[in-house]
């Protein structure tokens, strides 16, 4: 069944959408990632302009982060303080990265800096990802307990100034990394459409040592705003938010999470990082090819009243 | 969602016979009548494309060489004109990247053609140009007329050729047929993204070659339904629409985490 989106202006098949949505929440389910960063590149693939692929997957991601907060704060693992800090930096960044959005867009650079951004990131943690799964896969498979990273160590981070007290994280921070993280997640989330769940969690685990539990449900909190800031930004300077796209992606994500969710359960730890490794690994290569195989078309048009 | 949609904007033209007696001179010149039936036309989500038919007539139509074949009518279907951003992609240590670029003033979105005959038998070269008639004679005001030349010719080329491999400029040679002596109807291609906003038919008359008239009407063409709206109110109210986009978003996590609630 066909739907015309109308702030895309292309028609697509719904069927095609609910599952991708589907597909994606899978997977975000099982790894407890938000998925923007599958969404966005897929959507892409799918034809849809790059820039309003990331504006909807800024808004796709605000849906499946509330069902997550929601069981976070259920399970009351989730930092309200830390969050707050790490929203306010977010704010600050992600209106940095409209802003840069809609200058590369004017430059018509804008599709092959989405492009660049995913590929070295998705690269990057992707890699690291894989190497770190493996070498936890190999010391299970040799039978040494696995070496857990150990915490408490203090590095130079913790010797910067405006300490601040995080309780529920029981930590004791200097807020410049946090609102340093939080703007970083923030310019990354309006350029790329991502909720940067992906980044924020090893970030905040490796970089700022708070404590596993409460990493996931508090990196949510600061998605779901960073992400509504995002959208709304979107919204109002580049109108490249699509919500009949949005809303399909949406109702495919939340149902299929469950099932993810359910998956991951039966997969171990090492096995499920190893398999999300490869297809972060897979999307950025799929990307990469993009950039260095020659186009069809060398000439493209774009209207010039842009913002 | 709804097939394609044909459509057809009857013109319903008095014919001279009525309105003769105005002039009684023996040399009569000719003319050349369009009418649009209706002034706007609605497309819907589904649209897919569709053929717009215009019907016109000649005025004071010599009757001798209308039956030799000698009067040609060009109809055109102009769409309202935009600046465009026409970008050359290189190669960049490897990756290919926009360079170039060339900006042009008041192009319009989409330009379909329906001839008599090919145009190349209709008349000079020259007269297209000064008419600025046909897709490939269309004049491309570059926003730098500082470029060299060969360049804006470059891009205007390139600006030429990716309208047409996107459908929006067409022509349609055999597309204006003769009903009777007075009568025309012209089939004009409405591409699938056809852009909206007011189009501008036009309808040329040659005969032997030599421009004799032009006549014009206005289109506008909108489109309906649902998606329609939201279009516009995301361009509209921009504001409300994103917190429309957020609140929808908020709504179907929760109610998917009530739905679905696994813990």
């Amino acid at each position: 069944m066909g739907i015309y989106l109308p702030i895309a202006e292309i028609s697509v098949n719904v069927f095609v959408l609910l599952a991708m949505g589907a597909a994606v929440g899978f997977l975000s389910g099982m790894f407890g990632v938000g998925g923007g960063f599958l969404i966005t590149p897929l959507l892409i693939f799918y034809n849809i302009p790059p820039a309003i692929a990331v504006a909807t997957g800024a808004n796709q991601v605000i849906a499946s982060s509330v069902s997550g907060v929601l069981s976070h704060m259920k399970r009351g693992t989730l930092d309200f303080k830390l969050g707050g800090v790490l929203l306010a930096g977010g704010i600050i960044g992600s209106t940095a990265g409209i802003y840069v959005f809609a200058f590369l867009r004017r430059l018509g650079q804008l599709d092959l800096f989405i492009s660049l951004l995913y590929v070295v990131l998705l690269g990057t943690v992707g890699g690291l990802m894989l190497v770190e799964s493996i070498n936890a896969l190999r010391a299970t498979r040799s039978g040494a307990a696995p070496v857990l990273k150990k915490s408490g160590q203090h590095n130079w981070i913790h010797r910067l100034p405006l300490k601040m007290r995080f309780r529920a994280s029981k930590l004791f921070v200097s807020v410049i990394p946090v609102l340093g993280l939080g703007a970083g997640i923030g310019f990354l989330s309006s350029i790329m459409g991502v909720g940067g769940g992906f980044i924020m969690v090893p970030a905040l685990i490796y970089l700022l040592k708070v404590p596993t539990n409460v990493v996931i449900g508090t990196s949510l909190f600061q998605i779901i705003f960073t992400s509504a800031y995002t959208t709304l930004v979107h919204a109002t300077t580049n109108q490249t938010v699509d919500v009949v796209l949005a809303f399909l992606l949406m109702a495919g994500g939340v149902a299929g999470a469950q099932y993810g969710a359910k998956a991951g359960q039966r997969l171990r730890g090492e096995q499920l990082r190893a398999l999300l490794a490869l297809l972060v690994l897979a999307v950025a290569i799929r990307l990469a090819i993009d950039l260095f195989v020659t186009p069809p078309n060398l000439y493209s048009l774009s209207s010039a009243g842009l913002n | 969602m709804a097939g394609p949609k044909a459509l057809a904007a009857a013109i319903l033209l008095s014919l001279l016979a009525a309105a003769a007696p105005a002039k009684a001179q023996t040399p009569l010149t000719e003319g050349i009548q369009i009418g649009l039936s209706t002034d706007n036309v609605s497309i819907t989500a589904g649209f897919s494309g569709a053929d717009l038919t215009i019907f016109g007539s000649l005025e004071n139509p010599d009757p001798l060489v209308a039956r030799q074949g000698r009067y040609d009518v060009i109809v055109v279907l102009e769409g309202p004109p935009k600046p465009v951003v026409v970008r050359r992609k290189d190669r960049v240590l490897g990756v290919w990247v926009n360079l170039d670029s060339e900006t042009f003033e008041n192009v319009p979105v989409s330009y379909s053609v329906a001839t008599t005959r090919p145009l190349q038998d209709i008349t000079e070269p020259n007269s297209y140009k000064q008419l600025s008639l046909g897709a490939s004679n269309l004049y491309m005001q570059p926003a730098d007329a500082g470029d060299s030349p060969a360049t804006i010719e470059e891009f205007t080329a390139a600006l030429r050729e990716r309208k047409g491999a996107a459908g929006l400029y067409s022509e349609n040679v055999g597309g204006v047929q003769f009903l009777s002596q007075n009568l025309f109807r012209a089939t004009v291609r409405l591409a699938p993204n056809v852009p909206v906003g007011t189009h501008k038919a036009r309808a040329f008359l040659f005969k032997s070659g030599l421009f004799i008239k032009e006549s014009s009407a206005q289109l506008e063409i909108r489109k309906s339904g649902f998606e329609q709206s939201i279009f516009r109110v995301a361009h509209d109210y921009s504001f409300l629409y994103g917190v429309f986009a957020i609140s929808l978003a908020m709504l179907t996590g929760w109610l998917g985490r009530l739905i679905f609630r696994k813990d």
